[in-house]
């Protein structure tokens, strides 16, 4: 293992993750509706260029190009029988892109949900979630992943699933969710219950926090959210670059590499320690993001106010709304 | 709230409180309650379009209207809609047989590389309710897909679901190669989504872009409403 997450935070103090896979892949000619994961297959030196960029771009951990590899999305290919060997190649091809660029980088490898909605008010078992998961983690761990990266989860049960799979493989782990419906996960799940899930787990992450969601000043104000609760493990910003737009035919981010490095130095003062981009952040956003990082020393807390001046109106209002959980027979109040 | 709760016997309940009742039941997601709503007012002699509209729709839109403002979430929203499904499963037969009004028919499915369905059931739930004949392609729709069932079915409206901004650009595909066969002009096309915008809907050729399911219902009347004032005018 060339890459230990907590040995390197303990050394350099924050890490620059990497930006996109599926939108870059799509700069590079992936065809909406093709899943990114078969490239690693079919077009192997574009992967290896996607990792070979993030890498000149000066990141210390990158994600593999394994987000979909799960039975579930493949067969959507009719490729559910090569997880493991996709995994396993976005794995070996990000340890060739380091081996290429001659530096060291850790290789995290990405598990993204399966897309189902879990028991009870889905079809997808805990038990069968977990075995998905393992096949996935175990090509990855066979390709010369680092760690594995749990990215983009809305659900408690589909995060705890993917976790005991991290388990069963052995292997260190990081999780992150994506909040991106007023400050909740889509499933209803906040920043707070994601500290208190992994604060009580015995197989803690090497880190955890919020990627993708909607936008850089929702995820700053989901970073505060968790930084007030003080929680002693290394919190994960990996915002996307804006909102897509349409730009001659093709899909573009409205977030410029001055607004990301705006986005990069308030996550690391709202608490964040390993920060990188999510969607729609390339390798030229993190050239500007490493800049501010490097020559910005850690500041104070972004107050809301700041955060809506610098990086624009979020989507919600910090504890505007409360939750109103179903299932159980209530009145409203007569008005 | 209050503690008496599982007092309430909604067979003893005048119309007039058994309706909120049911909106509320609708709300919690209560499926049996909802069943036992809809047989009450069918013994009382309601029309079936009645019930469908002033008791699951309404229920449904006050449902919609919280989950846009993020009180209710995917959980919930699912238990309301499994609740309405219910419902209507009693009443979807008596519909058919009394000739309920019909407002329009509509081809929905998620686009290609893309599972997820809970926003596209939903918008196709609340557009059944509404009066739409609704054909439901499911998941992981290739543009042929939605050629084919657009020819089979000539439907009014085409929705387009995607979860993911690795998926939505697929939309795209789908509507330049509408119109690579002339076929755009023909129909109404309506998008939604969690990564989508207003914009985004326009850029790649939508008429609308639907934040959820009750804008779609809302988008979906107001654009029938259109086609027919402009069959009349042209009539």
């Amino acid at each position: 293992m060339s890459g230990n997450i907590h040995a390197l935070l303990k050394k350099k103090g924050w890490l620059l993750a990497d930006g996109a896979t599926g939108t870059n892949l799509f700069n590079m000619g992936l065809m909406a509706g093709e899943a990114p994961e078969l490239w690693n297959r079919d077009q192997p030196e574009k992967i290896l260029a996607l990792y070979e960029s993030f890498l000149r771009a000066g990141v210390d951990l990158f994600l593999t190009n394994s987000f979909g590899c799960n039975r579930s999305r493949l067969s959507l290919h009719d490729s559910a029988d090569f997880c493991f060997e996709l995994a396993e190649m976005s794995a070996s091809l990000a340890r060739e892109a380091i081996a290429r660029q001659n530096c060291t980088a850790i290789v995290a490898g990405s598990i993204g949900p399966t897309g189902e909605i879990m028991e009870p008010l889905g079809t997808l078992t805990y038990a069968r979630a977990v075995e998905y998961f393992h096949e996935q983690a175990e090509g990855l761990k066979s390709g010369g992943a680092d760690v594995l990266w749990i990215e983009t989860i809305s659900s408690r049960e589909e995060f705890l699933a993917a976790q005991d799979a991290c388990q069963l493989s052995g292997m260190p782990w990081c999780g992150t969710m994506s909040f991106d419906t007023v400050g909740y996960t889509m499933m209803g799940f906040t920043p707070r219950d994601l500290v208190e899930l992994v604060s009580e787990m015995d197989n803690k992450p090497e880190g955890f926090g919020a990627n993708c969601g909607a936008g850089a000043s929702d995820l700053i104000l989901t970073l505060l959210a968790i930084s007030e609760l003080n929680p002693e493990l290394p919190v994960i910003a990996k915002g996307n670059a804006g909102i897509p737009q349409i730009k001659e035919g093709k899909i573009h981010y409205s977030g410029s590499p001055e607004i990301m490095a705006i986005y990069a130095e308030l996550a690391r003062n709202a608490g964040a320690r390993i920060i990188g981009g999510c969607c729609g952040t390339t390798p030229q956003h993190l050239e500007q993001m490493k800049i501010r990082l490097e020559s910005t020393p850690i500041g104070s807390k972004p107050t809301q106010e700041e955060v809506r001046e610098l990086l624009g109106e979020p989507s919600f209002t910090p504890g505007g709304a409360k939750r109103a959980k179903a299932g159980k027979r209530r009145r409203r109040q007569k008005k | 709230m209050t503690d008496e709760e599982d007092d309430i016997i909604l067979s003893e309940l005048p119309d007039d409180e058994l309706v909120p009742q049911m909106h509320d039941d609708l709300y919690d997601g209560l499926n049996e309650e909802i069943v036992e709503g809809v047989n009450i007012l069918l013994e009382r002699g309601w029309m079936p379009y009645k019930i469908l509209t002033e008791a699951l729709v309404e229920g449904m839109r006050i449902v919609g209207i919280d989950f846009r403002d993020g009180i209710l979430f995917v959980p919930e929203v699912l238990l309301s809609a499994n609740a309405m499904k219910a419902g209507m499963k009693i009443l979807k037969p008596l519909l058919a047989e009394t000739g309920a009004p019909r407002m329009g028919k509509m081809v929905i499915g998620t686009v290609k590389g893309d599972i997820h369905d809970i926003g596209k059931n939903l918008v196709s739930m609340m557009l059944e309710g509404a009066g739409f004949e609704v054909i439901d392609l499911g998941i992981n729709n290739p543009v042929e897909n939605y050629l084919e069932a657009m020819d089979a079915e000539k439907p009014d409206i085409l929705g387009m679901s995607a979860l993911l901004t690795t998926t939505m650009p697929y939309m795209k595909v789908v509507i330049d190669r509408l119109k690579e066969l002339g076929l755009r002009d023909d129909i109404i096309v309506l998008v939604g989504g969690a990564p989508l915008n207003e914009e985004f809907g326009k850029a790649i050729g939508a008429d609308a872009y639907c934040r959820d399911a009750a804008v779609a219902v809302e988008t979906a009347k107001e654009f029938m409403a259109r086609k027919h004032n402009q069959m009349m005018a042209s009539a």
